[in-house]
């Protein structure tokens, strides 16, 4: 057993509608595991519910052999700094008041780590410098930033617990084909310096699965279907995939 | 050069040249599009390509003159549409000639319709104000048909809000097309939309070329939709057209290295051999 994530049989509801029915997966230490559906398909919810700032309705998440479902209080924070997430627009997660680096260094603050200023500001400047930033841009602020840039400093902030998982929610959709090209390869590089575990949210298969290992593939709240990306992207068994797949323009086919 | 100049603004429906569009101050302005020449034959679907601040949607707003004065200027440059000098039009004829003739489609259709007001009213207000004597109602069934809207009577009466993001595309596409211009602008037309859904609106844009002989100037940053959609392709950088021509000359053998680099970016679906 070295599965870093198990999900099992998750529901989650908002009121009546159930946005994630069932759901099981499993992610193991150091792998990525690519999520794609469509708009509304639930992918969110599960991305949320894996990080428990979505409460469960029913089945179970379990990280690291504990299920973090009902966690509360301490142990709650114990696991956050386990499992960070990573937004679509890192903009609207950084406070446009506060400068970058502090921003990185009452994350630390906050969870105890760095007995000093000073040695907080020195961890902030080596994230920085892991995600390709500046550390002399520390004191500006996010209005500064290109949208890549900002991404850098919204996973240098997800880094800086030290977390074993990162549920990366559309990372790079809102940015340029180019940009988005850096940050994959960025993030990668930083799996593989440190053996982190992805799941890695996304509409796009293209992206999803230059990232990842595996995809599950969401319709409706349900997986439909989930194998390596090779599987799932060259041969896809549901009806889904496979109309998913082919809606993708395909630059290589119109080139044939 | 110059006789190639005149063969084209003969046989074009739109020819553009040496636009330049500057932002800010006079003195160290910001050159958004910096000579800039492209063309569009009728019947084409002709892609701009380029990222965020490469001038690619300046030089399309520019066609019709909706650049935003006085905070950005055209301060060189032709535009001839259909034998009209665009810079030259009094502000009667730049009326007509917007809307009616060269129209366009935005990447959030939602922020381009008025939530108030039913799409029906919307499409029919176009029609009412450019072509006189034509039954309103009748034709707003007519335009959301075509568009392929499963129940255009239903659609005509929603809200913006109760259309799905897709079907508010569609709808913007219906007032595009409400005064049958020559010339659809298209930019980012489905960038915010889901990818089965971006598939039937760009299989639209394809039929509407086919069926009313529309031209399309198609604005983008995606490379897999150019490939599938379009003939002939512009990439901008910087706020100058790198590269040009046949769509699958440019991307199989790309010449500019702005090019090479965008398409090295683009992930693939597919391992290639």
């Amino acid at each position: 057993m070295n599965e870093l994530l198990q999900v099992e049989n998750v529901s989650v509801r908002y009121g009546a509608l159930e946005a994630v029915r069932g759901v099981s997966l499993v992610l193991a230490a150091g792998e990525t595991l690519g999520l794609v559906g469509e708009s509304g398909c639930g992918k969110s919810s599960l991305g949320r519910a894996v990080l428990a700032l979505e409460p469960v309705a029913a089945g179970r998440v379990m990280f690291d052999g504990n299920s973090v479902t009902a966690l509360k209080g301490a142990a709650l924070k114990q696991f956050r700094r386990q499992a960070q997430m990573v937004f679509q627009d890192p903009f609207g997660s950084l406070n446009p008041r506060m400068s970058v680096g502090s921003a990185i260094e009452e994350v630390l603050f906050v969870h105890g780590i760095g007995a000093s200023r000073t040695t907080r500001r020195d961890r902030a400047a080596e994230l920085f410098r892991d995600v390709g930033l500046d550390e002399n841009w520390l004191g500006r602020y996010p209005h500064e930033f290109s949208g890549g840039q900002r991404q850098r400093i919204g996973i240098a902030r997800a880094l800086a617990l030290e977390p074993k998982l990162l549920v990366a929610d559309e990372p790079v959709s809102a940015l340029d084909v180019s940009v988005q090209a850096d940050i994959i390869q960025l993030l990668k590089r930083i799996q593989r310096a440190r053996g982190l575990a992805y799941l890695f949210i996304g509409h796009d298969l293209a992206v999803v699965r230059e990232m990842s290992d595996r995809i599950a593939v969401m319709f409706k709240g349900e997986i439909v279907e989930t194998g390596t990306s090779d599987q799932v992207c060259d041969n896809p068994q549901h009806s889904y995939t496979q109309k998913l797949l082919s809606a993708v323009p395909d630059i290589d086919k119109a080139l044939a | 050069m110059h006789d190639m100049g005149c063969a084209i603004t003969d046989k074009a429906l739109l020819d553009v040249q040496s636009l330049s569009v500057h932002f800010g101050s006079v003195s160290d302005p910001v050159r958004a599009v910096d000579g800039v020449d492209f063309h569009i034959f009728p019947g084409e679907i002709v892609a701009l390509v380029g990222e965020s601040g490469s001038g690619k949607s300046i030089s399309a707003l520019s066609l019709a003159r909706l650049i935003p004065e006085p905070a950005g200027r055209i301060v060189d440059g032709r535009i001839i549409f259909q034998g009209l000098e665009v810079l030259k039009l009094k502000s009667s004829e730049l009326r007509k000639l917007r809307g009616a003739r060269i129209a366009y489609i935005f990447q959030e259709p939602a922020t381009s319709l008025n939530p108030v007001y039913t799409v029906g009213w919307q499409i029919g207000e176009a029609i009412r104000l450019h072509r006189k004597g034509v039954k309103v109602k009748a034709e707003v069934a007519k335009l959301l048909a075509a568009v392929g809207l499963p129940d255009p009577a239903r659609a005509a009466g929603a809200y913006p809000h109760e259309l799905s993001g897709g079907m508010q595309q569609r709808a913007m596409i219906a007032m595009a097309l409400a005064c049958n211009p020559d010339l659809l602008v298209a930019d980012e037309p489905t960038t915010a939309l889901d990818v089965t859904v971006q598939k039937q609106i760009l299989d639209l844009l394809v039929e509407l070329r086919e069926k009313r002989g529309l031209s399309i100037l198609l604005i983008t940053h995606n490379l897999g939709i150019v490939a599938n959609v379009a003939d002939r392709v512009y990439v901008m950088n910087n706020g100058k057209i790198v590269e040009s021509g046949e769509t699958k000359t440019v991307l199989r053998t790309p010449q500019h290295e702005y090019t090479r680099k965008l398409l090295k970016a683009v992930p693939r679906l597919h391992k290639t051999a």
